[in-house]
């Protein structure tokens, strides 16, 4: 009934009666209320998530603690960025409440040994603890107001450590023996093994709070609560695997007024539907035959290596898709438009393109935040452009690359695509030059169709360093695709 | 707005509609008889787009064996080289039935008994070329073994080696299988058709009602299915079936003193808790089909080991095996007649360090010294 008068207000509104302003009046609050309801189930639902969907880690109370880290690590960087008004620090103080009365009441449930792994995938540390840590955190924000109040530098500090945070989670640490969970059985204690730390969505969520303190510095962050940064650092749809969303414009959403429409409910269900049979059915499918480091070495060459590669090629596009089109999906339910991040890449005719289509987002961020001021940086040292380009394309996919683990393979990775970027640069440049207008020839199609293969190969052939975890594997795969044992 | 919902709603309707008219469609058309999908099991990826497997597929672990265990019979056998196209007019066929030991547990397909007869090019008098055909699968029950055999006579067979254990023999555990109880009526039809003693109600047996045909009701034979055909592609390009462990654990060589098999004690094993019946089947099945089957009691492992004077290894004591096949003998007649039925006992041909991680499953090494035994008697009474 809400919803049917709302959406039926540009046209009612003319009509001056007493019961009409009355029954305005109603919908007004009624529509409020139901953008508070959302907001604060959103709110709640994100923080939630962080803690449901972090996976189980082979060091005790782990599954607890990184999580707890990533909601503080926003209300850090909320205190660093934001002036204090006085006038929202009731809000404030209750968000600040509820976050950390929500820590509590997921570290009380490891009191009861039947509600203690509800929210957690093991049992939560001793409930003294998990206070102690509180007040810890508590204190830290009191010395991050004072440290950074009025002081927007100072936010470089913060991108540094959140730097270095990343680092350190991307790094492969010993796990003990004793912390391994082979310890659990009456075998004598493994000998250490190395891993990363499974830190969930670590990975975008300092993404997020860099892009909101590069703005900070650059003074065009917006002014926001704590519920309103915690919603959008840790927004459940896009936790696991984006879209990078910019703070300003997932504001403007969340901050409209609520209206619950057909069309949203639709397109929010129709992409849902889209990315859980893009991840569910055919990636997952996909997964069983597509590259890995096993087959790399067990299968025979030639043809079936290739079979191989398309097929893990087409398994990462669907997987990543279909998480991005289910986080798009939901956030649409909510009311919540986030940006695309991809858009048919691998039909694509050059690789400049495809990285215009492929995780845009996070090529944006790359984008914004590291490549154009470098190239600003460089262009005022009188430097050859060519050089410019290599360099700063060079790093930035190198840097893309390590983003998704710090592996010999990621690097090599991203230096493959650095090359492809700049060959491609180089040969539009001399091609610019000496084909000119020539190109809109009869054969358009077919020089098209010819970069579309050649491009999806070159970055077939980059999935091979991105699958495989050592560069011997990635060699004697790329000698099985040409046939050689 | 009212038109999106109405739009909605439409699309809504319809989608029931459809959603149930498949549902019912594919009961109709596919009802689960046999281990469920069992039209669509026979369409395959096999022998077409992947190479056919050379065993039956089989397999808990299909992330590293790159095979799994479906109860569809006409999906498996879909999957396999037998199911390659008509039968060359140049080709003596033989079948090899059998459990986990004849499947190859831990051998290469090479190493198999099928493999190894392959490998060995033989051929008849009349100058067709042997080809055996791997048709064992790890389950030990004779009833599995005859339910095999009847799918497979109609891939036209010139001869079936059935390699049997006491294992397999116990009457009050024919049905304790999934793959047997999954295909309740192809096995009610062998009971009626033998005369077998089993229980063509029991309660183990499996029986789908309409809505277990449906696609929803048979979601799990279709994920198997499609899963079969997708691993297709990861056997044919690495030939592997089955995972490999760098070790294992070997076959008991110490063993209780225990003297009880399957909750019988010495001293005798009476002749109607064997499922003889079952073995008496598949001969008429062979034999009505013209077929001349070669029966082998397989191998076993012998141990040396503590209380080896009481068992033979952890599967038998030793009264309980030595008339298990003094029952045979008895009961096959030492049937040497051509053109019948010939039966080999191998019972102690391999030593005891030919066996891996059981007291049935062979090295190569082991393998290959039954297959000799076994082609030799091919040789002496059939190839010529």
């Amino acid at each position: 009934m809400i919803v049917s008068v709302f959406a039926m207000l540009p046209t009612a509104a003319p009509i001056a009666s007493h019961r009409f302003a009355a029954l305005l009046h109603v919908v007004h609050v009624a529509a409020a209320l139901l953008s508070s309801v959302r907001h604060a189930a959103l709110f709640v639902t994100s923080v939630l998530a962080v803690y449901l969907l972090q996976p189980a880690t082979p060091i005790a109370h782990l599954d607890f603690w990184l999580p707890s880290a990533s909601l503080l690590l926003v209300v850090v960087v909320w205190c660093a960025t934001q002036p204090l008004r006085l006038e929202a620090m009731r809000e404030t103080l209750v968000t600040a409440g509820l976050i950390a009365g929500l820590v509590l009441g997921i570290g009380a449930l490891g009191i009861t040994t039947q509600l203690c792994c509800v929210v957690t995938r093991m049992p939560p540390p001793n409930i003294l603890v998990v206070a102690a840590a509180v007040a810890g955190g508590v204190l830290t924000c009191i010395l991050v107001v004072i440290v950074f109040a009025g002081h927007p530098a100072r936010t470089t500090w913060l991108v540094f450590a959140l730097i270095a945070l990343l680092v350190a989670v991307k790094l492969n640490w010993p796990i003990s023996g004793a912390d391994a969970p082979q310890a659990e059985t009456a075998s004598p204690a493994p000998p250490p093994t190395f891993a990363t730390i499974q830190w969930l969505g670590f990975s975008y969520i300092a993404f997020r709070l860099i892009h909101a303190l590069r703005e900070r510095a650059l003074g065009k962050l917006p002014v926001m609560s704590l519920r309103e940064f915690m919603t959008y650092v840790v927004f459940f749809p896009a936790i696991i695997a984006g879209p990078i969303d910019r703070v300003e414009r997932f504001l403007k959403d969340l901050r409209a007024p609520f209206i619950f429409n057909m069309s949203d409910l639709v397109e929010g269900g129709r992409r849902l539907l889209i990315g859980v049979f893009k991840k569910f059915v055919i990636a997952d499918a996909l997964a069983i035959i597509a590259l890995n480091d096993a087959l790399a070495v067990q299968t025979q060459p030639g043809l079936w290596a290739w079979v191989l590669l398309y097929a893990y090629a087409f398994r990462i596009f669907f997987d990543f898709s279909g998480y991005t089109d289910m986080a798009i999906g939901l956030g649409r339910l909510f009311g919540i438009k986030l940006p695309e991040n991809f858009n048919r890449p691998y039909l694509k005719p050059n690789l400049t393109q495809f990285w215009n289509s492929w995780h845009m987002t996070l090529a944006q961020w790359f984008r914004t935040y590291y490549f154009n001021p470098l190239t600003r940086a460089l262009r005022m040292r009188n430097i050859a452009p060519p050089l410019i380009i290599f360099v700063t394309q060079t790093t930035t996919m190198l840097l893309i690359g390590l983003w998704h683990g710090l592996t010999w393979n990621f690097a090599l990775w991203g230096v493959w695509h650095a090359l492809g970027l700049f060959m491609h640069s180089r040969w539009s440049e001399f091609a610019r030059a000496r084909f000119g207008a020539q190109d809109a020839s009869k054969l358009q199609w077919v020089t098209h169709l010819g970069g579309v293969v050649l491009t999806f190969h070159f970055v077939a052939f980059g999935w091979v360093w991105f699958a495989l975890s050592n560069v011997e594997t990635s060699l004697t795969f790329f000698r099985r695709l040409f046939g050689m044992p | 707005m009212t038109l999106e919902r109405h739009s909605v709603l439409r699309i809504v309707v319809k989608a029931l509609v459809l959603f149930v008219a498949l549902n019912v469609a594919f009961a109709l058309v596919d009802f689960p008889a046999n281990g469920g999908v069992a039209a669509l099991g026979r369409l395959s990826l096999y022998n077409t787009l992947w190479p056919g497997r050379a065993r039956l597929p089989y397999g808990d672990d299909p992330g590293r064996a790159y095979n799994l265990s479906l109860y569809s019979l006409e999906a498996m056998f879909a999957s396999h080289e037998l199911s390659r196209g008509a039968k060359p007019a140049d080709e003596f066929r033989v079948l090899l039935i059998g459990d986990s030991s004849t499947w190859g547990w831990l051998l290469r397909n090479e190493d198999t008994l099928a493999g190894l007869i392959n490998a060995m090019g033989l051929t008849t008098e009349d100058g067709r070329a042997v080809r055996a055909y791997n048709l064992g699968y790890p389950i030990m029950s004779l009833t599995k073994d005859l339910l095999l055999l009847s799918h497979a006579m109609r891939y036209q067979p010139d001869l079936i080696v059935w390699l049997v254990t006491l294992e397999s023999f116990p009457a009050d555990k024919q049905l304790d299988h999934p793959i047997v109880r999954h295909n309740a009526p192809a096995v009610r039809a062998l009971i009626a058709d033998y005369q077998l003693r089993a229980d063509p109600n029991d309660s183990s047996f499996v029986n789908p009602s309409f809505l277990d045909g449906t696609f929803i009701g048979q979601r799990r034979a279709l994920a198997d299915w499609l899963r079969l055909q997708a691993y297709g592609a990861l056997w044919g390009a690495t030939g592997i079936d089955q995972y490999y462990p760098d070790t294992y654990e070997p076959a008991q060589r110490d063993l209780e003193a225990d003297a009880s098999f399957k909750g019988m004690a010495p001293p005798l094993l009476p002749e109607e808790a064997l499922a003889f019946d079952v073995l008496d089947a598949g001969v008429r099945m062979a034999a009505e089909a013209g077929v001349p089957m070669l029966i082998v009691n397989e191998p076993i492992l012998i141990s040396q080991g503590r209380n080896s004077h009481i068992r033979y290894n952890f599967f038998y004591p030793r009264w309980a095996y030595d008339q298990y096949r003094e029952l045979m003998r008895k009961h096959l007649h030492l049937a040497t007649t051509p053109g019948d039925v010939y039966y080999l006992d191998a019972w102690d041909l391999v030593p005891q360090g030919e066996f891996t991680n059981s007291a049935v499953h062979l090295t190569p090494r082991g393998s290959t010294i039954l297959v000799e035994q076994i082609v030799a008697v091919l040789r002496k009474q059939m190839l010529g």
